[in-house]
This record gives structure tokens, C-alpha cells and sequence, in this order.
């Protein structure tokens, strides 16, 4: 009986902290969500009514919202796997045995994670330029003609998704470095003995071995990854024809921009629920797979 | 307690002092370069009002919207501001300013005859006056002297269709290298400065409902987008420009519809051999010289000041015409009061002369809360229509009905009356 009480008593202190920054704004913003919450109502409560789902409903059946959707669809579905495989390539790279300056690599890879978006979202935006870029003066090199990167809705997601991929690779590539570092080597010189080549080895021992890390890499940058914000507000803002536009830019706008605080809180309960589900089945993925 | 009691006869004479002289402190909100600015005119101020002191409190102008209504909703206005006065409709309707109807019967420190009349309209919420104009800015044409020469005209046309002419020219001579215009699609200033050279608003009942499909903006609307179509602006945003500065002094555009802020930015930035080949020229309109946006910034007092007495003093003190001057001189933000422009330095200067014609004819947005939101989605309407999307009738419709939709809240609350 004691054990039990002494055990709440521990968890304690971590669970009150958790009810008042999680449980109470997470049911404050559900209750947000089906009254009209604006700027009217911040002038008198009495503006304030209770709307159902009608948030929700509208919310449905703004196009704007689609879209949202789609571009954030996009940039996770195109987005995640790159980003995963980069990494991963990165990490295979450095961990190999012939790699040489792994310290140097590690640090210069995972550098593009520890600045600021703000910073090189300037750099990143005069290699995306148009006339003076670099990227398109590569390009040119190989007779492409220029790309407006930024100012073409069919580029822009692309531009957004390359940018963020190099930002974010090196982060992942440091977990799964540690990851591939606990395969224990003699399963490498057992598999050589058996004659089997260098892409035999990497898909039946490293795959295997790093599998659960993996699996939580990429939970982490997918949750990441629908809440694309930072990259399309200020490299584009959400522009052009609102191609870069996310589900949390617009949760943003709506909010924060023009206080339709109700709306904004139907769009982070939509967000939530789905993130949740898609982690769900990534989840039930990765467990199915299991060896 | 020992400390706290040899303490004991300091605090007395302190709360004595406070006693004596009923010290004032008047908070006093303001922005941007503005907000360094009035540290220097504040000790004249305070020398004039023994007791009153002011403390000016700087917000960044990206912040100052959210700050703003944080502290209506939180209860913690300042005693006045200083506010875009776009944003005074918006603050009116949450109740949050103090109506200066009174005051200005009383004071004649502040003319409204000597205001240009669009810009003193910004401040009227129905039949209130809710702020004062400080400085004024509106928007027009910067260009290139030499490529207009060049074109062979010696003058900017100032009617639509001639100016349409001339920017073809411009293009033909440059043999596609140049276009006759900058327009970024991230603005949607200069569509609204067009859609103001009509009568016929862009709102209708009240400002409850959309009115972008009557045939006024329609033409004004189309007349933007056949800019793009016809080549002789650029499909692009100032962020893809990088740098609008370099790409004038280079001439990858001769035009360019902007502000007052721009006669410094462009005198300090551009190459010192372009000085004289660029000056400043009032909007074309439908049938020659027209309307533009009325914009600045204005004196407004909250409702829930202790000290309206002080506050007024110091509206008044900020619109007397040698601080205007003054004012003027430290931070290059145009005069409100035409009495300013008639013997200060800013007649002296010829950028500025084009802006005094155009602030005649300056015409208020119309003042609603919903107003910001409305007009980012006539940007984001005028960059599909551009992208060929839409018509420019087919988007004036959408626009209507998105427009209705943001006024529904607005439209149930002045119908029962609850709005002023």
C-alpha cells in the first residue's frame, strides 16, 4: 500500500508540471476550438460564442486548408525519406572503415543543424537566386536554363524540401552513427568469410542492427516535419500562389496574424490528430517488419 | 528589522516627496526610428509640464500589432501610442481608445483645416475622431530620369493608358533586358492605391460586406494585371529582387510605386553617380492625376488612461508646427500639418514636392478590423490572377466572398448594434 502512494509521491512533482504546461492549454485550446474566439471577443466577452464544430467544419471547407495539407503532405512524404536516406548515407560514409578526418566530417555535417534558420535561409536564398545564384550558375554548366526557385510555385517545395534536408541530415546522422557503432564488428569478418559483398552486409547486418533506431530517427523527423514552419516563413512566406504554405503557417496567420484564435486552435487539433495517426502506422510498420 | 527600521525615515521622506509634487509618468508607446527619435523631444515637453514625465516605450513595428492587442485584452494600455492608422479602425472597435471629439472642440493647438483632408479621415470611426495624424506617407512613383529621357518623354504621363505607353517603350529600347515597372507580388499597396482612384468603395454596408466586383476595381484590378501580361512588370517578390536598390541603380526596372521612406534609403544606397537621374512623380490615374493610399501614423489616447489631461498636452505639443519641423529634420517623416510644408525645410527638398501634390489627394482604406486580412487576400489573388489562374472578374468575385466570410462575425455584430 505504501510502495504504491510513494510511487505517485515520486512521480509527483513531474506529473504536476506535466498537468499545468500540457493537460490544461492542450484542454484550454480544445475548448477554444468550438467557440469563436477573435479579436471582437478580446474586446468584450460577451462576443463570444459557443460554435459547435463549426470551426472545424469551416476549416474543412477552405480550400486554403486543402492546399495546407497538400504542401505539408508533400513535404514529408518527399521530404522524411531523403532526409533519412541522407543521413544515413552520411553515417555509412563516416563510420566506414576507410573514411579518413572522421572527427572533421562528423563536426562539418552536423554544423548545418546547430545554426540558425534565419541565417542561412539569407545564404541559402543567394544560392537559390534566380540570376546570380550559384545553384543555377552550376546548372548552367550542364546547359540547364535557370530555375526560379523561389518564385515558381512548381520549384518552390523542391528548393524548400532541399533546404530543409540539408539542415536537418547531419542531426540523424550523429544518432545513427551511435547506432551503427554498437554492431559488433565480428558480424562484419563473419559475413566477408561467407563471401558476402559490401551491399549483402549493409542490408543484412547494418539494416537489421540499426532498426529500432532508425524506426525512432525517423518517427522524430516525420513529427518534425509536419510542423514545417520556420523554412517557408523565411525563405518565402509561404509564397509564391502559396505553394510553401504549411498546415502550422496557416495555424500561424490565423492565430497570430489575425487572432481568430478559435480557428487557429481547430487547425492544431486537426494537425494532432494527424500526426498522431500517421505515427501510429509507422509504428505498426516498424513493428510488422521486425526480424 | 534593525535595517528595516534605520530604512524607516528614508521611505517616509520618500512617500513625502511623492505627496508634494504628484509626479506624472505618462507611458507613451511608439515604434521603429520614430521611438529613438522622441527621446529628444520629450525634455522640452517635460520643462513645459514640471511633474509630468514621459517614458517612451519601443516596440518593434513587427511585434507592435500583437503587443498591442495583448495589452487591450490584458488590461494594460499604455496612457497613448503611436499607431499606423490603418490599425485605429481596428482599436476603436475593441473599445480601446479614448474619442477626441472632445479635446479637439476645446484646444485649437490642433486645425483640422490645416491637415490634408484624407489623411485626418483615417482617424473618423463612424462619427468619432480617435487619433490625431503625426506624420504622413502615401504612396507614388520613384524613377529613373534618364531611362524616361531616354523614351524620349520628358515628363511622366499621368494618365493609365499613357503611362501603359510609355513603360512599352521603355521595354521595346531595351531590347527585353528592362521592364518599365517593379510591382512585388508581396504588396499589395500598389493595387489598393489603384482601386482608390474610384469612388465607389471596396466594401459595402458598413463596411459589412465585399464590394470588389463592381466595375470600378474590376477595371483598376485588370489594369494591374495587364502589366504583368504585357511584360512590363516583373512576376516576382522583393525577396527574389534581394536587393530593390542595386536592381534600380542597375536599371532592371525604371518604376517604382513606394513611400516617403525611400527618398533617404535611396540617397543614401544608390551609386553616387545615379544622384540627379532619379526624382519622385504622383500616380497616373484612370483620366489623369488621381488618388492614392492615405498612410502615416497617428497620436492616439487609450480609454483607460489616468492622466487624459496630460496625454492630450502632450497630442498637442507633438502637433505643434515647430516639432513637426523638427520631427522632420531628425527622421525625414513627411509633416501632417500643410502650415509645415509652406515654410519648413521640407518645401526645400525636391523629392518631397510630388508627395505634397499627392497627399491632397489621398483617400482612408476603408476602416474595418477585418482590414489587414482582407487585403493580404487580395495579394494572394492578385499573384493568381497574374499566373493566369483566374480573370481579373473572375478573382474580384472570389474575392467578394472571401471577404464575406471574414466580415461575417462583424456583420452580426453591427446589425445588433453592438459596434460603434
Amino acid at each position: 500500500m505504501t510502495r504504491r502512494w510513494l510511487g505517485w509521491l515520486y512521480a509527483g512533482p513531474a506529473l504536476l508540471v506535466l498537468a499545468i504546461f500540457f493537460v490544461v492549454p492542450v484542454l484550454a485550446a480544445l475548448l477554444l476550438s468550438v467557440t469563436d474566439y477573435d479579436l471582437y471577443a478580446i474586446a468584450s466577452i460577451h462576443n463570444l460564442r459557443f460554435v459547435g464544430l463549426r470551426n472545424y467544419a469551416d476549416l474543412l471547407s477552405n480550400p486554403l486548408f486543402w492546399q495546407a495539407l497538400w504542401n505539408t503532405v508533400y513535404f514529408v512524404v518527399v521530404g522524411v525519406p531523403l532526409s533519412l536516406a541522407a543521413s544515413l548515407g552520411g553515417a555509412v560514409l563516416v563510420h566506414s572503415k576507410v573514411a579518413r578526418f572522421k572527427g572533421f566530417f562528423r563536426t562539418a555535417y552536423f554544423a548545418p543543424s546547430i545554426t540558425t534558420v534565419v541565417a542561412v535561409a539569407v545564404i541559402w536564398r543567394y544560392l537559390l537566386h534566380t540570376r546570380y545564384g550559384l545553384i543555377n550558375y552550376l546548372l548552367s554548366m550542364l546547359h540547364i536554363a535557370p530555375i526560379d526557385w523561389l518564385g515558381d510555385p512548381h520549384w518552390s517545395m523542391p528548393a524548400i524540401i532541399l533546404f530543409a534536408v540539408w539542415k536537418n541530415f547531419g542531426y540523424n546522422l550523429v544518432i545513427l552513427l551511435a547506432a551503427l557503432g554498437t554492431i559488433p564488428a565480428d558480424l562484419y569478418e563473419a559475413a566477408e568469410l561467407d563471401g558476402a559483398g559490401a551491399f549483402a552486409q549493409f542490408r543484412h547486418i547494418t539494416l537489421p542492427g540499426i532498426r529500432g533506431t532508425l524506426g525512432f530517427v525517423g518517427l522524430l523527423t516525420m513529427a518534425g516535419y509536419f510542423q514545417l514552419f520556420a523554412e517557408p516563413y523565411v525563405m518565402t512566406q509561404g509564397g509564391p500562389a502559396q505553394s510553401t504554405l504549411s498546415v502550422l503557417y496557416l495555424l500561424y496567420d490565423e492565430g497570430f496574424k489575425w487572432w481568430n484564435l478559435g480557428r487557429a486552435s481547430a487547425v492544431a487539433f486537426v494537425l494532432f490528430l494527424l500526426m498522431y495517426a500517421t505515427a501510429l502506422l509507422q509504428h505498426r510498420w516498424t513493428r510488422e517488419h521486425r526480424p | 528589522m534593525k535595517r528595516f527600521l534605520a530604512l524607516a525615515p528614508l521611505l517616509v521622506l520618500l512617500s513625502a516627496c511623492r505627496g508634494e509634487h504628484q509626479d506624472i509618468e505618462l507611458r507613451f508607446w511608439a515604434m521603429g526610428r520614430e521611438s529613438e527619435i522622441l527621446e529628444q523631444l520629450m525634455p522640452a515637453f517635460e520643462r513645459e509640464h514640471p511633474g509630468v514625465h514621459v517614458r517612451v516605450e519601443q516596440l518593434p513595428w513587427t511585434a507592435a500589432h500583437a503587443k498591442l492587442l495583448t495589452a487591450v485584452a490584458g488590461d494594460s494600455t499604455p496612457d497613448l501610442c503611436q499607431l499606423g492608422n490603418t490599425w485605429v479602425a481596428e482599436l476603436a472597435d475593441l473599445g480601446a481608445l479614448k474619442a477626441l471629439d472632445g479635446d479637439l472642440s476645446r484646444s485649437d493647438a490642433v486645425p483640422a483645416t490645416d491637415y490634408f483632408p484624407g489623411i485626418w479621415r483615417t482617424n473618423q470611426i463612424g462619427t468619432r475622431q480617435y487619433g490625431v495624424p503625426w506624420y504622413v506617407d502615401t504612396r507614388l512613383l520613384f524613377y529613373r530620369k534618364d531611362i524616361l529621357a531616354a523614351a524620349g518623354y520628358a515628363s511622366v504621363p499621368t494618365d493609365w493608358a499613357g503611362f501603359k505607353v510609355m513603360l512599352a517603350k521603355i521595354r521595346a529600347q531595351s531590347h527585353g533586358e528592362r521592364y518599365g515597372i517593379l510591382l512585388p507580388l508581396n504588396e499589395y499597396e500598389p493595387i489598393l492605391a489603384l482601386a482608390l482612384q474610384s469612388e465607389t468603395p471596396v466594401l459595402k454596408e458598413q463596411g459589412t460586406r465585399g464590394n470588389f466586383s463592381n466595375p470600378d476595381f474590376v477595371a483598376a484590378f485588370s489594369y494591374y494585371i495587364s502589366l504583368f501580361d504585357d511584360a512590363l512588370a516583373p512576376p516576382v517578390t522583393n525577396s527574389q529582387i534581394s536587393n530593390v536598390w542595386n536592381e534600380f541603380a542597375r536599371g532592371y526596372f525604371a518604376f517604382y510605386i513606394t513611400g516617403p521612406w525611400n527618398i533617404g534609403e535611396f540617397r543614401r544606397r544608390l551609386p553616387p553617380a545615379l544622384a540627379g537621374h532619379w526624382g519622385t512623380a504622383p500616380l497616373p490615374g484612370p483620366h489623369g492625376p488621381d488618388a492614392s493610399i492615405a498612410g502615416g501614423a497617428s497620436l492616439a489616447v487609450f480609454k483607460r488612461t489616468q492622466h487624459p489631461a496630460e496625454a492630450w498636452a502632450l497630442v498637442e505639443y507633438l502637433s505643434r508646427p515647430a516639432v513637426q519641423e523638427r520631427f522632420y529634420a531628425l527622421t525625414g517623416d513627411l509633416p501632417a500639418r500643410r502650415s509645415v510644408w509652406e515654410t519648413g525645410s521640407v518645401k526645400d527638398d525636391p523629392m518631397t514636392a510630388a508627395f505634397r501634390e499627392q497627399l491632397e489627394r489621398v483617400r482612408p482604406a476603408p476602416a474595418v478590423a477585418e482590414w489587414e486580412e482582407i487585403m493580404t487576400e487580395l495579394r494572394l489573388m492578385a499573384e493568381h490572377v497574374v499566373r493566369h489562374e483566374l480573370t481579373p472578374a473572375e478573382g474580384a468575385a472570389e474575392l467578394d466572398r472571401r471577404a464575406d466570410r471574414m466580415l461575417a462575425k462583424r456583420r452580426e455584430l453591427v446589425h445588433a448594434g453592438r459596434l460603434p
